[in-house]
């Protein structure tokens, strides 16, 4: 066999395994997407139907208004806006700080900071839930945002892309009057677009996928998040029984806003998943 | 001028909603922890008595804690080795230079977008014993119709498939980096040397990713942990009989459901010491053994 043969084949076959590959990667999401559009009848027909159902407004409508999946979208929607923003703005200011000020016990500082990603909330969920239950914030956003909004990873990054700018740049900012939040804001932001991008996308789809603490802090749908949802779709149905189309439609309606900043914003992802191996 | 900015207590007043943040949610949580630890709740938590250690020494003596810990092991075992065998062997394939090649790659990630509990939910359907896809499958072409739902084994096999899956994509975008990084010349010189491909890459190319390696399984092990938890809510509850109670879904119904608090206080410790443990082995480890650019 000639070396032009052999490397044709090897594409080939490369090509194949790739192929297989994708399709094993999506076929959960394929039959999902299949059933959300089946009746009740055709998902329980033997042997299943490998083709689009008639139900598929039905099974959508249902999850959105009858397991109030809509209402739970915007909650979702709203928590990880706020959480994310709150995290980039916090941790911009502790990055400032920590870079263009000297002030006593510097090093230890950075370290506290940095000792959180040592304590995941599971780590200290008993007393957190006793925490914010006592101080009134029982099934409120206080209680789904706030003990999320320091970030050791943010302060972290934009610790290291600020002392990545040249020293000049505070100079010359200095030297025209500039204070410090000023300079923050009209020089460092706009300077550290691409960080505070990619940090944006990670923690959005971070704060989207949260479950536990909203499952335990949150009681009642009308403030619930969408992922919570999960749960209660594929335990019961509007009859009883769990209706998987339902509940397929459901978990498709929960997966579109991360889905969609994936595809949107693959640049800043990969920009962020390079950052977060850094730390 | 410096490049520093005058001023001792405008960084203290910069760094003060940070700590407000961290002191309140996170470092005073964590000193309640350990107190809590110290003590029993009676009558479903209305009273607290001190015990000093005692919740930990039933830690080390409960078999059903033991159970958890050994499940929990074994979970994080599988879904690391499989998981990062599976997506490392998808990078390499992901990496070859063929058409489509960026297709190829998006296809393979996007799963990360993926919440656990989606993820839990869709393959509860996909395992369902009476309708579910996999076992039309498997009754079609092996004639076996398992039941993975209330068999103790299966159940714990049906979440670390979900587990795993639900992990590829985050992997895969880690190994496709890393191997996009190593240097063509060192492998073209192990080519010339006469080294055939499977030795490229278990000589050359697997220890050039070794810190990638090392990232990965510390992640992977946080995530069997930790973030399985709505996996397991969503598709088993931690049952049958206990068969998917992890470490962390001990805590949360010895916590929330038993109120066992002062018991469910020393759980959070021993994760904590988990965790620790791990990501100092990391630093450790990753840093002895592995290959640098820059050196």
């Amino acid at each position: 066999m000639g070396y032009k043969t052999k490397k044709k084949l090897l594409t080939g076959l490369t090509h194949i395994l790739l192929i297989i590959c994708v399709i094993a990667v999506a076929s959960p999401m394929i039959w999902a997407i299949i059933a959300s559009t089946q009746s009740p009848g055709e998902i329980y027909s033997y042997p299943p139907k490998f083709s689009l159902g008639s139900s598929a407004k039905r099974n959508f409508g249902m999850a959105w208004n009858y397991f109030d999946i809509g209402i739970m979208m915007r909650n979702s929607l709203l928590i990880a806006v706020i959480v994310t923003a709150g995290k980039i703005l916090i941790s911009l200011l502790g990055a400032l700080a920590l870079v263009y000020f000297r002030f006593p016990l510097q090093p230890f500082v950075f370290f506290i900071i940095l000792l959180t990603l040592m304590i995941p909330i599971p780590v200290i969920i008993v007393p957190l839930f006793r925490f914010v239950s006592d101080i009134g914030w029982g099934n409120s956003y206080w209680a789904l945002t706030l003990p999320f909004f320091a970030s050791a990873t943010g302060t972290y990054l934009f610790r290291q892309h600020f002392m990545s700018i040249p020293g000049t740049i505070a100079e010359a900012a200095r030297v025209d009057g500039a204070g410090p939040l000023r300079f923050l804001f009209q020089i460092l932001v706009p300077m550290s677009l691409n960080t505070i991008g990619a940090f944006c996308v990670i923690q959005f789809v971070y704060m989207w996928n949260q479950y536990l603490w909203p499952l335990l802090v949150i009681s009642g749908r009308r403030r619930q998040v969408v992922q919570v949802a999960m749960r209660q779709i594929t335990t019961v149905g509007p009859d009883g029984l769990i209706d998987w189309g339902i509940a397929m439609a459901g978990s498709l309606i929960a997966l579109i806003p991360p889905l969609i900043i994936f595809f949107l914003l693959q640049e800043q992802f990969m920009r962020g998943f390079a950052l977060s191996q850094e730390k | 001028m410096g490049t520093k900015f005058p001023g001792k207590l405008y960084p203290l007043l910069l760094l003060l909603p940070t700590f407000v943040v961290i002191g309140l949610f996170i470092y005073y949580p964590m000193y309640q922890t350990i107190n809590m630890s110290l003590y029993k709740s009676l009558f479903m938590g209305l009273r607290q008595i001190y015990v000093g250690i005692e919740n930990y020494i039933e830690l080390f003596t409960s078999p059903a804690y033991r159970q958890s810990l050994v499940r929990s092991f074994s979970f994080a075992g599988l879904v690391v080795l499989f998981s990062m065998t599976i997506s490392f062997l998808m990078a390499i394939l992901a990496n070859q230079k063929v058409r489509f090649a960026r297709f190829y790659r998006t296809a393979l990630i996007w799963p990360y977008a993926l919440s656990p509990a989606v993820a839990g939910s869709i393959f509860l359907f996909i395992f369902n014993p009476s309708v579910g896809v996999l076992n039309y499958l498997l009754e079609s072409t092996i004639g076996i119709r398992p039941d993975w739902i209330s068999n103790s084994t299966l159940a714990f096999a049906m979440v670390v498939i979900a587990a795993v899956w639900k992990q590829l994509g985050y992997n895969i975008v880690f190994f496709l980096a890393a191997l996009q990084n190593v240097p063509g010349d060192i492998v073209e010189a192990a080519h010339i040397d006469g080294a055939n491909a499977f030795q490229r890459y278990w000589k050359v190319i697997i220890p050039l990713l070794s810190p990638t390696g090392f990232f990965l399984l510390t992640m992977n092990l946080i995530y069997a942990f930790f973030d399985t938890f709505g996996l397991v809510d969503v598709m088993t509850r931690g049952g049958p009989v206990d068969a998917t109670n992890t470490l962390i879904y001990n805590l949360y119904r010895d916590a929330f459901q038993y109120s066992r608090t002062g018991f469910a206080a020393a759980q959070s410790i021993m994760l904590f010491v988990i965790v620790t443990v791990v990501m100092i082995v990391q630093l450790k480890l990753g840093n002895r053994t592995v290959y640098y650019q820059n050196e």
